[in-house]
């Protein structure tokens, strides 16, 4: 009864999504403003719905009602408790159920947050994120439905979710991962409701903004999940495997970055308009694409464990609907006239010019590795490829050094016209210092010299230092200052900061670290850098659902000495095996231990890593996505704010249609 | 900037669909290429399941071999492999096409009820209980299947449940081909198992 509900409350939703995708709409257009208003309770109704029905599929999940098939392929009773609820979304159907739920809270978030923008605009707004919810709820209820039920004999027992994602990663990965894609659909919204009514002003942009810096935020946060995730459970030690999954969160990343900064210039000084509408839509059309990518089995990867023609077809006919309505309205709409704004050779304009241009550039490179495969056997009729990260790394790593370099200048350059005597007077101090400490402070260290890592160093000292000037002088040296710094200013200086922390500890862990595969037996010691690894025992232990052998490894060395557990773990249900590493994690270096294979005379190999500062990556990361917030907590998004001037611009613009 | 120059953004978008419109089309997910197609089957010897109580004997590659069959991988552990069942009992009911069972990293015990309570189909199983037999045949998952013919070649292989689809579009007309050269080449040479069917597709 309860799965039936759910069923309903879905059904519900997609007749709310439709609704609200037609009624604000021809509200808007016949100036009639109950029908826009409306768009506010269809928004909430529909999250009601979405929560309803997503309630009722945990339900099944908890309750171990193995009747529904989902919950039957997916979900155990032996599974702890945890990992039944999260395990809704361990598969396609929950995971879309999950992503529609978010998309309904994203538009009674802006229904709520956005109330006081001209209806006109929220109504529409509104109206183009109704469409999509639509689009979604079709696609879950006619290809992918998690409440259909396995009748007439239910299995007596689920079949278990799939180990790698018994874990706590992994159960919050794909949540952040789906609310940062989705959360792009906001400026997609009002990029269009823009195109439609003609209004592509500095309002425009400033309503956006906050926006699309949580949305961007949140997937940060999931992309750096997802590689810590892949760190400590795939049992390779590696964070990053350019594969087509990541590629797919990647590029809205990307160009979601591009838009966050692209937004700044069309709110401060009106320029870049349709670009910044351009990169709006291209940003959640990669997200969209991304979906395709990982549903559709079109590229194989490890991550594609929901694979089906079906659905792959529906999410193309999506695709081409959206993204190819939304490019057609854009080469229709978009205003040619000329901006009238003026910026010289040397601005904050053009940094943030060449930001976008790289960061566009970075995308398309990894969009054409991540297709070509595809290209490939469409040419050769079959045959199968893959581009690996010799590739990437080969054209991505030189455009992040232009970024790098770029970035340290930006924040300390004035709009329409900056000097460069002025540039050199206040950076080049910074400039020399982080040169002479980017080289000599890994050589003090490390004791080598590896040009990638000085390379490397010096960049992340530029940006940390640049910041830091600025800090100090928009502060004037006090912490005082700090306090009456704009949000959005020290949002950005966070975001960047954490730039350059990730930045140095990708090129430390990647030069630096080392790594051995050895064979043990018991009592048995080895040596890696300084640590002396010694393996103590190997004992059968039981867990909740599994059994493992668990490895005593002792490590000693850098003054330390301390024994670490690597367990290779049999699941009861699935027969599945896997590693499970053991970590022993530190701001300087994390040691890593990994069991490999049972040998013969009782022994068995391991393989040992040593990685400098790979926790930088992720930290880093995280304080990017501290800065995204930061930002969006800036008080200028919540004063009240239609200014006259660009009102009296949206009626001099407005289509008389 | 022209307005003719707008519409560049969407040219590019329909290049990309088109792109994965035709990955789409080409890229069957089911037919991951096979370096073992073409390639005898791979050689072992293991225990067999012993159904009905019979003790178990032991098998090798020798006893795939003389004529067309069907080599499936399953396990009681796989819901698919129990979806496929039906389908299974059904061509070896109507066509007499032998089904030899590979039963992987599995439960013996299990696997004998498994066939009592659902019907077997198989002429006999090899039991890889470690799953060594699944590594040299190079299997992703159960349930996948391998057509091999007379000459114990393997001409085509399958990830993912036989279906009626399945069985009429891609395993049909390779057993039949594999049976009309076989026939051809008997009524020509006097009934040799030389290999004669090939690979085909």
């Amino acid at each position: 009864m309860i799965p039936e509900l759910g069923h309903f409350a879905l059904i519900l939703v997609f007749v709310l999504a439709l609704a609200l995708g037609l009624v604000p709409l021809i509200g808007a257009a016949r100036g009639n403003s109950t029908w826009m208003r409306a768009a506010f309770s269809l928004s909430a109704g529909m999250a009601v719905f979405a929560a309803v029905a997503f309630a009722c599929l945990e339900y099944a999940f908890v309750t171990d009602d193995f009747s529904v098939r989902y919950a039957a392929t997916n979900s155990n009773s032996l599974l702890p408790i945890y990992y039944k609820v999260a395990a809704v979304w361990g598969a396609h159907e929950g995971s879309f159920l999950l992503w529609i739920l978010i998309m309904t809270l994203w538009t009674l978030a802006v229904a709520t947050f956005s109330r006081h923008l001209p209806l006109t605009m929220i109504s529409r707004v509104l109206a183009v994120m109704g469409w999509l919810t639509a689009g979604f709820a079709a696609f879950s209820l006619f290809t992918s439905n998690p409440f259909d039920r396995a009748l007439p004999i239910p299995p007596a027992e689920g079949s278990d979710l799939n180990p790698l994602l018994q874990d706590f990663g992994l159960t919050i990965h794909p949540p952040m991962l789906y609310v940062g894609y989705v959360g792009f659909s906001v400026a997609f919204a009002f990029a269009l409701a823009a195109l439609m009514t003609g209004r592509l002003d500095a309002a425009w942009a400033r309503w956006s903004r906050p926006w699309t810096n949580a949305a961007w935020a949140f997937l940060t946060t999931g992309i750096a999940l997802g590689s810590w995730w892949a760190y400590y459970e795939l049992g390779w030690g590696g964070w990053w495997f350019w594969d087509p999954v990541e590629n797919a969160s990647f590029m809205p990343w990307l160009m979601g970055t591009a838009l966050v900064h692209s937004l700044a210039v069309t709110e401060k000084r009106g320029a870049f308009k349709s670009w910044t509408v351009l990169l709006a839509i291209g940003t959640f059309s990669l997200s969209l694409l991304g979906a395709f990518i990982v549903r559709s089995g079109v590229l194989t990867s490890v991550h594609a464990f929901a694979v089906d023609p079906e659905r792959g077809l529906f999410i193309l006919a999506f695709l081409v609907i959206v993204v190819g309505g939304s490019l057609t309205l854009y080469a229709v709409r978009v205003p040619l006239i000329r901006s009238r704004v003026h910026f010289s050779g040397l601005s904050r304009e053009v940094l943030l010019l060449v930001n976008n241009v790289v960061l566009v550039v970075a995308m398309s490179v990894v969009l054409l590795g991540t297709l070509y495969p595809l290209a490939y056997e469409a040419i050769t009729d079959g045959g199968k490829i893959s581009v690996g990260p010799p590739y990437f790394n080969a054209v991505f790593i030189p455009l992040m050094a232009v970024l790098s370099l770029a970035l340290g200048i930006g924040p300390s350059t004035r709009w329409k016209r900056t000097s460069v005597m002025y540039l050199v007077r206040k950076l080049g101090a910074v400039f020399a210092a982080s040169v002479v400490i980017g080289v000599a402070l890994p050589l003090v260290v490390i004791g080598i010299f590896k040009w990638q890592v000085a390379a490397g160093s010096v960049l992340a000292l530029w940006i940390v230092g640049t910041h830091v000037e600025d800090l100090w002088q928009q502060s004037g040296g006090r912490l005082a200052g700090l306090r009456r710094l704009s949000a959005g200013y020290l949002g950005m200086t966070l975001a960047h900061l954490g730039f350059a922390v990730t930045l140095i500890g990708i090129v430390i862990t990647s030069h630096l670290s080392v790594e051995r595969d050895v064979r043990l037996t018991n009592g048995a010691s080895t040596t890696l850098g300084a640590l002396t690894f010694t393996l103590l025992a190997v004992d059968r232990v039981s867990g909740p659902n599994y059994l493992a052998d668990r490895g005593t490894v002792r490590v000693q060395g850098q003054g330390a000495a301390y024994e670490m557990f690597p367990e290779k773990r049999r699941y009861l249900s699935g027969g599945n095996v896997m590693t499970e590493a053991a970590i022993d994690a530190g701001v300087t270096r994390d040691v890593y231990v990994a069991m490999g294979e049972p040998l013969d005379d009782g022994g068995w190999t391991l393989r040992l890593h040593y990685k400098p500062l790979v926790r930088w990556v992720w930290v880093g990361a995280l304080l990017m996505a501290l800065g995204g917030v930061t930002a969006v907590t800036d008080v200028r998004y919540r004063r009240l704010r239609v200014r006259r001037d660009s009102a009296v611009a949206t009626a001099a613009t407005e289509p008389s249609a | 900037m022209s307005r003719a120059s707008l519409f560049i953004p969407l040219s590019a978008f329909v290049v990309i669909v088109a792109l994965l419109y035709a990955g789409f089309s080409l890229n069957d997910p089911h037919m991951l290429p096979s370096a073992l197609v073409g390639k005898p089957f791979p050689a072992f010897d293991l225990a067999g399941l012993g159904v009905d109580a019979t003790p178990p004997e032991r098998f090798t590659q020798a006893d795939i071999q003389g004529r067309p069959m069907l080599v499936n991988v399953w396990a009681t552990w796989c819901p698919t492999c129990r979806a496929e069942h039906a389908e299974l009992l059904r061509i070896h009911n109507e066509t007499g096409l032998p089904i030899i069972g590979i039963n992987y990293k599995d439960d013996p015990v299990k696997a004998r009820a498994w066939l009592q309570q659902l019907g077997n189909p198989y002429e006999f199983n090899i039991v890889d209980a470690d799953g060594q037999l699944g590594v040299d045949l190079g299997v992703y998952g159960a349930p996948e299947t391998f057509l091999v013919d007379a000459a114990g070649t393997i001409v085509y292989k399958r990830v993912g449940d036989v279906n009626r689809t399945v069985w009429e579009r891609e395993l049909k007309p390779r057993v039949d081909a594999l049976l009309d050269s076989r026939a051809a080449t008997e009524a020509g040479a006097g009934g040799s198992a030389e290999p004669g069917g090939g690979p085909h597709g």
